[in-house]
């Protein structure tokens, strides 16, 4: 027993050490080589930035490179239109989900199959950008948040329908039942035992939805483009702009400051964002 | 006895009422069906920011669109970048997630690090890249060192190679999503499973190839699946590192639909986004129905 088991344990300690340095190496190299090109730029003037390389920078400019796209890129306007169009497309979509996931997950029969299958078909077919934008002129949305909440709500009903009809099958009726029995209508039931009892299905739903519509640029560019300011938008104009003029310290500097709010979010949730993210993936 | 605290069909109709269905249709139909299915009136229109009249144009888009070879080219593009990218994207993840395997904290730490890109705007990620693979840039400075002489491949300049470039850079981004689905897919093995590998004497490489992967069927076709549907609608990455060039040899439906649009084609737009939406339509279920087949074999 012993005698099988020393030759097995022999290699280990090398195997000890060899694996971290292998995944420090590896995100060294596929991962700062990227970031610090973005550092480094980022903290040029625009003499040295012109061809982006590894060096660092001779002298610091961060923080003048940040003041200039806070001002030029204008991101005060760009970080409330994300907001102002993120926050109530994804209210909108977790209430409206819900509740239909809610009806679906509970109604059988075929006519709820049917709403079902149509509900999360926009999870696999793209939505028709052209024709929207044609739709919400028509509507007098064109170019108005109003009219982007719409169209991000229609693309991203469907994630959470299918997450959200899952998760309710999985909830007994009793809880249900015991409410009912004290006389609550529907809308009760939902709001008070439903509601709650979704929340952790609801959060992994909106940071998925979240990180979407806050990276969107191409949807934003045909519904919004030139109308209202978004982090992503202003990026894409900065870029085309910087990018003529060769303005490559401004556009890392612009990276980085719009990079932040996410990261220190995702930095602050790491944990519950994985483990939302990886729960529904492998069943 | 079940269905007796469920309710009577009756009462569980009312308890469940459909009218909590219609503000999500209401929703779904004016911003997701009505705009799908104009695309299939409006593609076989005149429509253009060039006159005030929308006439019925027979399949004249179509046809024109064929003939002068944008409509294959967009069509092969688009497969070709999807296909490369769910094959880096998955090869990738894999690898980070057998390689970030163990539970050590510096293996939490670097997990953490590749989901970094995950969270950026596919947007800065494309222009990143950009600097990053200039002739004169980083990529080959660094292989330059390596080598001991100055290179200069123009990496975003080849009609052959950049699309597989630009794919390999989406996989970049997303690698650190596959990776945690394949980790979470890892741990869903027992430890027996393992265990009785390990006692009929199997090798590490053969402990892989014959049990742990086939036991990971579910975690391949999520990621097959998400990487297909986000690289067949994909525009930022390439917007920002090619625009569709050299040469149109990266020019995705997405991105031929941006850029007739800026031009006030827009019915030569609707036409290449209802080819899009056909594409995912024929393509998109036979491939999960046959991943799906391929996990039930199991």
């Amino acid at each position: 027993m012993t005698a099988a088991a020393a030759p097995r344990r022999a290699p280990r300690p090398r195997r000890r050490i060899g694996q971290p340095i292998a995944a420090v190496l590896t995100a060294a190299a596929v991962l700062g080589v990227p970031f610090w090109l973005v550092v480094a730029t980022a903290g040029k003037d625009q003499g040295e930035a012109l061809d982006p390389d590894l060096s660092a920078p001779s002298q610091w400019h961060l923080r003048e490179n940040f003041a200039t796209v806070f001002a030029d890129g204008r991101m005060p306007a760009a970080f409330f239109g994300s907001l102002l169009v993120m926050v109530p497309a994804v209210v909108g979509v977790l209430v409206l989900g819900s509740m239909a996931a809610w009806i679906l997950g509970r109604r059988g029969g075929r006519l709820s199959a049917a709403i079902y299958a149509l509900g999360i078909s926009g999870i696999v077919l793209p939505p028709a950008v052209v024709t929207i934008v044609l739709l919400l002129r028509q509507l007098g949305l064109a170019g108005t948040a109003l009219g982007m909440i719409g169209v991000y709500m229609g693309m991203y009903l469907s994630t959470v329908i299918f997450f959200v009809t899952g998760f309710v099958r999985t909830i007994p009726h009793e809880l249900e039942e015991a409410a009912r029995v004290d006389g609550a209508g529907p809308g009760r039931v939902f709001i008070r035992i439903v509601l709650p009892l979704l929340r952790p299905v609801l959060a992994t739903a909106t940071i998925l939805i979240c990180l979407y519509i806050w990276n969107d640029v191409f949807y934003a560019l045909f519904v919004i483009g030139g109308r209202i300011d978004t982090l992503p938008l202003n990026l894409y104009q900065v870029a085309s702009a910087g990018l003529y003029l060769q303005n490559w310290h401004l556009i890392f500097a612009y990276i980085i400051l719009m990079s932040l709010p996410l990261l220190v979010t995702f930095v602050v949730a790491q944990r519950r964002i994985i483990s939302g993210i990886t729960s529904g993936a492998v069943k | 006895m079940a269905s007796a605290t469920a309710g009577t069909p009756r009462s569980r109709r009312r308890d469940h009422p459909l009218w909590f269905l219609v503000p999500a249709l209401a929703v779904l139909v004016v911003f997701f069906f009505v705009p799908t299915l104009s695309n299939f009136v409006y593609a076989f229109t005149d429509w253009s920011s060039f006159k005030s009249a929308i006439s019925f144009a027979g399949a004249d888009n179509f046809t024109s669109l064929f003939s002068n070879g944008t409509l294959l080219n967009s069509l092969k593009v688009t497969l070709v970048y999807a296909v490369l990218v769910a094959v880096f994207q998955n090869l990738f993840g894999l690898g980070l997630a057998l390689l970030l395997e163990r539970d050590t904290a510096v293996n939490r730490a670097v997990r953490v690090a590749f989901f970094v890109p995950v969270v950026m705007s596919a947007l800065a990620v494309g222009y990143i890249f950009q600097a990053l693979l200039k002739p004169d840039g980083a990529l080959n400075a660094i292989i330059g060192w390596f080598t001991g002489s100055a290179v200069s491949i123009p990496w975003l300049g080849s009609t052959t190679w950049t699309i597989v470039v630009v794919a390999i850079v989406h996989a970049w981004k997303w690698m650190g999503l596959s990776m945690l689905i394949y980790l979470a897919g890892l741990k869903t093995i027992g430890e027996d499973v393992v265990e009785a590998g390990r006692l009929d004497g199997a090798g590490r490489w053969t402990m892989f190839r014959s049990i742990r992967f086939p036991l990971l069927a579910p975690a391949v076709t999520f990621n097959v699946a998400t990487a297909l549907l986000g690289s067949m609608n994909g525009f930022d990455i390439v917007q920002a590192t090619t625009e569709g060039g050299p040469g149109g040899t990266t020019e995705l439906l997405n991105i031929y639909i941006f850029r007739t649009f800026g031009q006030g084609l827009f019915a030569q737009a609707t036409t290449m986004s209802l080819v899009l939406f056909l594409m995912v339509a024929v393509l998109a279920f036979p491939v999960i129905r046959y991943l799906r087949k391929r996990e039930e074999v199991l």
